[in-house]
């Protein structure tokens, strides 16, 4: 079961159900997995504080010249799609910023004078947490192309029983990355007209892709009722609820798990995942 | 005239509700959502749309089944796994539109010209009126890409409002995290706030949206939002910014009136009258003083 816990809407609360579910799934003595696909904004490890055993650099192709071969036609700043390459009197010049690695100006190029060379991008950490594998990536500083590393992490993952991906937020590029290939994406949100506006659009991107999805509220008493309502008009189950609690906020800002702190909320999850694996089996396209 | 663009690393620490005050408490100014992928001002600010275009990130490839030989070639060049054989009997090709990034790479492998290319609407963005003032807004389509060119967009139309009607203040509300989107919104602004929590999630994180706005060499200043659940975390945060050079413009205090001005669709500031609206003004004061 490979598990996406996603939001429309930012600091919902992924990354506590993430690390939570995954700390409670491992003292069940499953054979489970964390993935902080959140490369832009990584903070899983906050709470697990993983023992990192290994670091891997992620690069994209980018495409180099060789200028002896060059004879400045133009075919590859004509190719390329994304303006990363203009010829200027007959020199190449690279926008690497603005290269999606797709290899047209390599494969097209008459002369064979493009090759390709790996621009870092960002770097794939692996370890253990108490209990389970840990992997995260980290998009570098001042890069665009957070897919390529979240990409990175998932392909790090490779197989397990259970595998659990903590996604970056909102509905684009990124978090198509990171939910596709999934089994079940929780959609998790706020009862507040932001919460429902974001989760109407991360409920459109579970459709589009086709994969079964149902709703975590968050400080579920804090707004009105209009996710909840949202919920039962479209039939889309809510399968967890967590009270606003000020001992959950405290525990949270200093970095501290859920269920140290609120030891009952190990059985709302063990609870949650039960209700994940019933809606999965059940769930028609 | 002065672009200030709120953004937060951390998702979730208030970036809206605090532009949403500022339209409020700002003279002279257009208003411009750059969190395309969820856009979530609108439900404030209440725009009227006055104007609408459609926006396309790009073009898209699309494989037209009866000129197809089957040969396999597009599948073989594309690096972005975006073509698939939906069905079992023969071997055409379908494009998935989600994963296509349009480079056009399976168009020219094609010995046939059985791939066309055209620009994909994935988006809206629009210009409306709202009490506050002009708003530029957008959004993009379903599992769309592409949002930094969107972001774009929005952002040099709001300029273009700011300059034809002589305003003081373009206010940006930006996106989480550090990638496409963020950079996009902040590139060449005069401003960056970065919203942030006293927690340790909201601290890293900020450390890593201030080093983006150094990267670009943007003067920024860091507010910290529900300060009081955390004190200690608050006043590292602080003291780490300031040894970053990082001016802080206020903090703001933890008040339930903020998701209750949310629920009423209006800013903060014109909801309560309270000590979260001082602590919202003095930040606004600040970040005023902090332009120059």
């Amino acid at each position: 079961m490979k598990l996406a816990i996603a939001s429309g809407k930012g600091g919902t609360g992924k990354t506590t159900i993430a690390t939570n579910l995954t700390a409670t799934l491992a003292d069940m003595g499953k054979t489970v997995q964390l993935l902080d696909c959140d490369v832009e904004e990584p903070n899983c490890h906050i709470f697990l504080k993983p023992r990192l055993e290994s670091s891997t650099i992620i690069t994209t192709p980018l495409p180099e010249v060789d200028e002896e071969k060059c004879t400045g036609c133009g075919i590859c700043a004509e190719v390329c799609e994304y303006g990363a390459i203009a010829v200027v009197k007959g020199k190449v010049l690279i926008f690497p910023e603005l290269c999606h690695g797709c290899g047209a100006c390599e494969m097209f190029c008459p002369e064979d004078a493009i090759t390709e060379i790996g621009r870092e991008v960002g770097i794939v950490e692996e370890g253990r947490a108490d209990g389970f594998r840990f992997i995260h990536g980290l998009l570098k500083i001042g890069e665009l192309m957070s897919p390529a590393v979240i990409h990175a992490v998932k392909v790090a993952g490779g197989e397990s029983e259970i595998v659990i991906i903590d996604s970056p937020p909102g509905t684009s590029c990124p978090v198509i990355e990171a939910v596709k290939g999934t089994d079940f994406v929780v959609l998790v949100t706020e009862p507040t007209p932001f919460g429902l506006n974001d989760l109407q659009l991360a409920v459109g991107m579970g459709r589009v892709l086709g994969i079964p999805f149902a709703v975590a509220i968050n400080r579920s008493d804090v707004g009105n009722n209009d996710v909840k309502e949202y919920c039962q008009r479209e039939k889309i189950d809510v399968i967890l609820e967590i009270p606003d609690d000020r001992k959950i906020a405290e525990a949270y800002s200093r970095g501290e798990m859920i269920i140290s702190a609120v030891p009952n909320y190990r059985e709302l999850l063990e609870t949650c995942w039960e209700r994940i694996i019933d809606i999965h089996q059940n769930w028609e396209s | 005239m002065k672009e200030i663009v709120v953004i937060s690393g951390k998702g979730g620490t208030g970036k809206t509700s605090l532009v949403a005050s500022f339209a409020a408490l700002a003279e002279k100014k257009v208003l411009a959502d750059c969190d395309v992928d969820a856009a979530d001002l609108h439900l404030v600010l209440n725009p009227k749309i006055g104007y609408r275009e459609d926006f396309s990130g790009g073009k898209k490839a699309k494989i037209i089944t009866e000129e197809c030989i089957e040969c396999g070639k597009c599948e073989e060049a594309c690096r972005f796994e975006a073509i698939y054989y939906p069905d079992s009997e023969n071997e055409i090709p379908c494009v998935n539109t989600i994963f296509c990034e349009g480079c056009g790479v399976c168009v020219r492998v094609c010995p046939v010209e059985a791939i066309s290319f055209d620009d994909a609407v994935n988006g809206e963005w629009y210009i409306s009126s709202t009490h506050y003032g002009p708003m530029v807004h957008a959004r993009l389509g379903m599992a769309e890409g592409n949002s930094g060119k969107l972001v774009t967009i929005v952002r040099n139309k709001a300029r273009e409002i700011a300059e034809k009607e002589n305003l003081d203040f373009i206010i940006v509300d930006g996106s989480p995290g550090i990638g496409c989107p963020v950079i996009a919104s902040i590139a060449g602004a005069d401003l960056v706030l970065v919203v942030t929590e006293p927690t340790l999630s909201g601290q890293h994180d900020l450390l890593r949206a201030s080093e983006l706005a150094a990267h670009f060499r943007i003067p920024t200043v860091i507010c910290i939002n529900k300060w009081d659940l955390n004190p200690d975390i608050a006043k590292q945060i602080e003291a780490e910014a300031k040894e970053r050079g990082i001016k802080d413009v206020g903090r703001i205090r933890y008040d339930t009136a903020i998701t209750k001005a949310q629920i009423m669709r209006t800013s903060v500031v014109e909801y309560t009258g309270g000590a979260v609206s001082e602590d919202i003004k003095q930040v606004w004061r600040n970040t005023i003083y902090a332009l120059g």
